[in-house]
């Protein structure tokens, strides 16, 4: 196992540096001369030539790529944010935690909510229960994630008056926008499940513990569920993934401090290197999930494991 | 196209026909599609006429759904803002299919070295959430129509070079390929005429849910104003307009969204019955 997962991590670095290299890319191909950011429009030429040497901006692409990375792997120093002149590693850093509690809440809710759906729609399948469920999984995958948000707002603040319509720093006040967040995730996971299910419960294996008389209680819990479970996790990782950048519209909707509507604030006030650190830092929390599925995945599943050795 | 009853596609429509979601959906899209067509006809005004004496009404019967801040016609707004979406999610999936079924398709016919690059690039792309990943190409060109379709197409490349890959490679090696080689065929001829036909299937199931998926993608883009710029009609947009007005006047946030909601929900009930339709394993 141990093998496994250096080879996994190590297979992360061209990756990650993949990543450095486009979010660098597409900082340099934004119109706008950072200099001139920095200093304003007021500031005389002469001053942004000096700048421009001064922060490598007339070296080639190479070298200003390559500073930027070592940079960013020596010094953790990402650039400096043009408005706050603050770097941005800290901005990020402070910012970053919010957004990764969001989105594990949502992820949470859409665990307890999605599995069990999934398995009771499975179980009960084309009953009443079953097309219910069906057809609101369907609509919480076709909701978009800031409409459902006002609607909770106009419900839940302005109609009724019990939920708080901004910030995240309270229970009432986290519950809006997990639930947000989280209801595609339900349906996501609710649907993967209960398929999954219904694949499983076909399996001669199942037959077997049924046929020697074992409840079926039992033979879903014990038998099914364990099995069903392997790609529910696949895609509980990838959900979770996206939830890290699904968090944006949320953040916004909701005047959440996270990494989300800082970098929406960022780019509407164009600080570029902002918007760039949070890209990067979302990816590597990306990369950093999905090495976690593969590795549980693997503790799963032997025969995933097995390829790799 | 021309299909005869028992051609693949023929068989595909028929099992199609018999799913009644699908066929809500394709009802849903062919609606759609003749409201954006002739949307100057339909709409019962045009969407950026202002009238300042009749701001923020509520529904009646000149103006169903109400007007916004500007007395502009909320009905008639949502009915051009299709043509928007419409076409921001037709583009932008076309564009992500051309460019990713020919970066899938290069990858998967040469393999090797050739492959080892593309794939690894399409892996980085992977690994930056598609919505992020939109967002941050739709900051560094700008508002635009056609930014905003560039950044979503971009956006979903990857997808679809992997799963154009995985279906040229299942498909690669097998005879009638090897007969076409053998034939002298061009490589580019053996791509399109033997080996892309064959997997049009996944392509188009996924290509159906992507379309959703940019609407609700591009209208996601212009909520945080990366979009679109007013007075343009885009679902998206409206709802972001809509936001502040919420408390007193719920209209203008209720219509916009009701509408990006049916698109999709018609677009993933067709995705799902193409899926269903075209899944080898319920064929008989």
């Amino acid at each position: 196992m141990l093998g496994y997962i250096l080879r996994r991590c190590a297979m992360l670095i061209p990756v990650i540096l993949g990543v450095v290299f486009i979010v660098f890319v597409m900082m340099y191909i934004t119109p706008g001369d950072p200099a001139r950011m920095v200093l304003g429009e007021q500031a005389p030429q002469v001053d942004v030539d000096n700048l421009r040497v001064e922060m490598g901006l007339d070296d080639p692409f190479l070298l200003q790529f390559g500073r930027y990375v070592y940079n960013a792997v020596v010094h953790a120093d990402i650039g400096r944010s043009y408005i706050t002149k603050r770097p941005v590693w800290n901005e990020v850093m402070t910012a970053f935690p919010v957004t990764l509690k969001l989105s594990a809440m949502a992820m949470g809710i859409a665990l307890l909510v999605g599995i069990p759906c999934g398995i009771i729609t499975a179980v009960r399948q084309y009953s009443v229960f079953d097309n219910i469920i069906t057809l609101f999984a369907l609509m919480g995958i076709s909701m978009p994630v800031f409409w459902l948000g006002l609607l909770f707002i106009l419900l839940f603040t302005v109609r009724l008056g019990w939920l708080p319509p901004s910030g995240f720093d309270s229970i009432p006040a986290m519950i809006m926008p997990s639930v947000t967040l989280g209801l595609q995730s339900v349906a996501i996971i609710t649907r993967m499940t209960r398929s999954s299910m219904l694949e499983v419960v076909r399996h001669d294996y199942i037959r077997t513990a049924r046929s020697k008389g074992q409840k079926e209680s039992m033979v879903i819990w014990k038998h099914a569920l364990p099995n069903a479970l392997v790609p529910v996790v696949t895609i509980a990782g990838i959900q979770f993934g996206i939830l890290l950048g699904g968090a944006v519209l949320t953040e916004i909707i909701f005047s959440i401090p996270g990494l989300g509507r800082l970098m929406v604030s960022s780019i509407e006030m164009r600080d570029y290197p902002m918007v760039q650190g949070g890209v990067l830092f979302i990816a590597l929390a990306f990369c950093l999930v999905n090495l976690g599925v593969d590795l549980l995945y693997a503790w799963l599943d032997p025969r995933i494991k097995s390829q790799y050795t | 196209m021309q299909t005869k009853k028992n051609s693949l596609w023929g068989q595909v429509f028929g099992r199609l026909k018999k799913n009644r979601m699908a066929i809500l959906g394709l009802c849903i899209l062919f609606g759609l599609l003749i409201t954006a067509l002739f949307a100057n006809v339909v709409a019962p005004f045009p969407f950026d006429e202002q009238d300042l004496f009749a701001t923020l009404e509520g529904p009646s019967a000149t103006h169903w759904f109400g007007t916004d801040e500007f007395g502009r016609d909320i009905l008639s707004r949502i009915i051009y803002g299709s043509r928007i979406s419409l076409q921001v999610g037709f583009v932008a999936v076309g564009f992500s299919v051309m460019a990713g079924g020919f970066i899938g398709a290069t990858a998967g016919y040469y393999g090797g070295r050739t492959d080892n690059i593309l794939m690894r690039f399409m892996d980085v792309l992977l690994s930056i959430p598609q919505l992020l990943l939109a967002i941050s190409v739709a900051a560094s060109l700008g508002p635009g129509l056609l930014n905003l379709m560039l950044a979503v197409g971009i956006a979903a490349i990857p997808q679809y070079a992997r799963l154009v890959r995985a279906s040229v490679l299942s498909i690669r090696d097998q005879e009638f390929v090897e007969a076409a080689i053998s034939v002298g065929s061009s490589d580019l001829r053996i791509i399109f005429r033997h080996i892309l036909p064959n997997c049009m299937a996944p392509i188009i199931v996924q290509a159906t849910l992507g379309v959703a998926f940019a609407i609700l993608t591009a209208a996601g883009l212009s909520f945080i104003g990366l979009g679109l710029e007013p007075p343009t009609p885009e679902w998206g947009a409206m709802l972001s307009g809509g936001r502040e007005f919420i408390r007193d006047y719920p209209y203008m946030t209720i219509f916009p969204g009701l509408a990006i909601m049916i698109t999709i929900l018609g677009l993933n009930f067709l995705g799902d019955g193409l899926r269903d339709a075209l899944d080898p394993k319920l064929r008989n």
